[in-house]
């Protein structure tokens, strides 16, 4: 198992996390990409399951995951890709996805085929904590799988306390009031938030997404966190420049 | 009275409805779900909201026995009139009480998603009237098809802004509305249905017990009795089947049609007849029945309807589906197309393309004698021309 837990452990700074989406560009990159981004020292990878209805998600993902459905990408073919690559592959994963996926493809199935991969954290930005604490926590926890929490500004502080103690891996602390893909800098608003957050000593270590795009935004974010993600400028730019050129991306995001 | 088809406090309907929304909208939705009762009940709301149904919108509509299409087919059809509402639909009846709900809550800005565009121009429409900002979000395609009622909002002005992403329909509209809804959490998502993460399925349906009310008393007033032996009405999301069917969900001496629209035929690839094609799964923030493929993602529904074309059904339907309490019946395109000139031509009513299927339903019932039906008739057919002179042959 390649977890989370262990690699936040030992390294609880500036962790530099990538979200792609999985059969983007083409349906047999997902491999490949997961290949390049590790080269790159990426510390964990997030892997989007394609969704048709992606609400969290700004049109560069949902674009990205339109044209992985198109390129005929399934969860089945997305696990059997992770499968192939789970001994050779050392950097930690995390599944991000939609809740119907899980609910369509079976939640036992989903969760077996999880931890088959080696993987032990699951995104699903629509699971909300009454369901959690209703269903998903027994099942998650019978198969060893961790939920990561989403937490914006206007989550209250007993809801984030509620959120700490049920989380193993990482809270995603999200960056403002915004779906993925949104730009420009880290304002003294945003600042504030992850001041008040941090503040509260949370034992769970927190990872800034949204709005992250480049060197700048993430070693802000990094000032204030554990680490953070970058989705939609990394899925643009490997878009436009290929696989071959991820180095240059992550290289560009690591130093000025 | 507490009734199986309420909601429970988690908002689900049996096993369907709940609030699958992501963090970022938990307060909005805790802040409509903490007072949405508590201010529908009030005597201020109920005021305002009865005196604006009757001053404004024109209410109660009529229940009129339509004596040649009950001739014709051997039962007492009482047609209730919600095409008669102000801007010609029953969708009026919604965003006069939620603009009261968002004024109540301090909002300015709202928001909405819109198929036909009858809810759309019903947003608008009370935006203007309370001098509130108004953006509506319609699919691409349904632009193009239903172009007096986007004019229609823009004169009343509302932005109308495009859904481009997948089918460019309803389903993509609400989609993007609640994308925007996510970035700017100050704006009032005014839901258009009888869909979404709870309490929007629950607070619509309430808003539309209007018509179920009136049919109640209008009907007393007409035959003596207070229920109908059969209530009609067709299904996209579900709103006006939810309004019409709700004093009567917890008698069951009234049976229940919900029509929902087959396009070229059911099992054609080409239909929007959830409860036939469709499998539990979430959609908008809800737990329901909605049409899928194999891993979960949705499928692009079709109706010659634009008001008809969802992917899925409000979770009160999935309920009232799957507890059997009522029938689930669907209409072809040709089918809603034949009962609308029908209609036009005995009894002088042009009804709406999302009514027409209602009416389509008729001629395959076995009817008793003396059965009283009513057909609610949500709206009218003046945005759907176009498509009927297209096919008048």
């Amino acid at each position: 198992m390649n977890s989370i837990y262990n690699l936040l452990q030992n390294k609880s700074k500036d962790n530099l996390s990538i979200y792609f989406t999985a059969g983007f560009p083409s349906l047999n990159d997902t491999a490949k990409v997961i290949q390049e981004l590790s080269k790159a020292k990426v510390d964990f990878i997030e892997v989007g399951l394609p969704y048709s209805d992606p609400l969290a998600d700004g049109p560069t993902i949902q674009e990205s995951s339109q044209k992985a459905l198109q390129n005929g990408i399934n969860l089945d073919i997305v696990f059997d890709q992770l499968l192939q690559i789970k001994k050779t592959n050392k950097t930690p994963l995390v599944l991000m996805g939609y809740l119907n996926q899980l609910l369509k493809y079976g939640e036992e199935k989903f969760c077996k085929k999880v931890i088959d991969c080696g993987i032990d954290t699951v995104i699903l930005p629509d699971l909300p904590m009454v369901e959690y604490e209703n269903h998903y926590k027994s099942l998650f926890d019978s198969y060893g799988i961790n939920n990561v929490f989403l937490i914006t500004p206007q989550t209250t502080v007993e809801r984030i306390l509620k959120i700490d103690s049920y989380t193993k891996s990482f809270i995603y602390m999200v960056a403002s009031s915004a779906i993925t893909g949104a730009k420009g800098e880290i304002s003294q608003e945003q600042i504030d938030y992850f001041n008040r957050v941090n503040a509260l000593k949370l034992s769970s270590k927190l990872i800034i997404g949204f709005g992250i795009s480049d060197h700048k935004t993430f070693s802000k974010a990094c000032q204030y966190s554990h680490g953070a993600i970058i989705g939609s400028a990394f899925i643009k730019y490997l878009g436009e420049n290929g696989i071959e050129k991820i180095g240059d991306f992550i290289k560009s995001v690591k130093s000025d | 009275m507490k009734s199986k088809f309420h909601p429970d406090k988690n908002g689900y309907f049996g096993q369907f409805g709940g609030a699958f929304v992501p963090e970022l909208l938990f307060p909005n939705v805790k802040e409509l779900e903490d007072n949405y009762i508590q201010i529908i009940e009030s005597e201020e709301f109920q005021q305002e909201y009865k005196s604006l149904l009757k001053d404004y919108v024109g209410r109660p509509s009529p229940l009129y026995l339509a004596k040649r299409l009950s001739e014709k087919y051997g039962a007492h059809i009482y047609l209730k009139r919600e095409d008669l509402n102000h801007t010609g639909a029953h969708k009026i009846n919604n965003t006069i009480g939620q603009v009261l709900i968002a004024k109540k809550l301090g909002k300015t800005k709202i928001i909405a998603e819109t198929g036909a565009g009858q809810h759309g121009v019903a947003t608008a429409t009370v935006c203007a009237l309370m001098g509130l900002d108004c953006t509506v979000f319609m699919g691409e395609k349904d632009i193009v098809r239903q172009a007096p009622n986007v004019a229609r909002m823009k004169m009343l002005g509302a932005k109308v802004v495009p859904a481009t992403s997948g089918s460019k329909t309803l389903k993509d509209a609400t989609n993007e509305a609640i994308r925007y809804w996510i970035q700017h959490p100050e704006t009032f998502y005014m839901i258009g249905s009888v869909v979404g993460p709870h309490p929007h399925p629950d607070m619509v349906a309430r808003l539309q017990a209007i018509i179920s009310e009136e049919i109640q008393w209008q009907l007393k007033e007409k035959t003596g009795k207070t229920s109908p032996d059969t209530i009609i009405a067709c299904v996209g999301g579900g709103s006006n089947a939810a309004g019409a069917f709700y004093h009567f969900m917890d008698d069951e001496n009234v049976e229940l049609i919900a029509v929902e629209a087959a396009g070229l035929g059911v099992d054609s690839g080409k239909s929007a007849a959830t409860s036939q094609l469709g499998e539990v799964g979430i959609i908008h923030g809800s737990k329901t029945i909605l049409m899928q493929d194999n891993f979960g993602q949705i499928m692009e529904p079709y109706s010659i309807s634009a008001g008809l074309d969802y992917p899925g059904v409000g979770p009160l339907h999935a309920f009232l589906y799957e507890s059997n309490r009522a029938i689930f019946m669907n209409a072809t395109d040709q089918e809603a197309l034949t009962a609308a000139y029908e209609l036009t031509k005995i009894e002088g009513i042009i009804p709406a393309l999302e009514t027409a299927h209602a009416l389509a339903v008729l001629p395959k019932l076995s009817i008793k004698k003396n059965q009283v039906i009513v057909v609610n008739l949500s709206g009218r057919g003046d945005k759907d021309l176009e498509t009927f002179i297209k096919h008048l042959d």
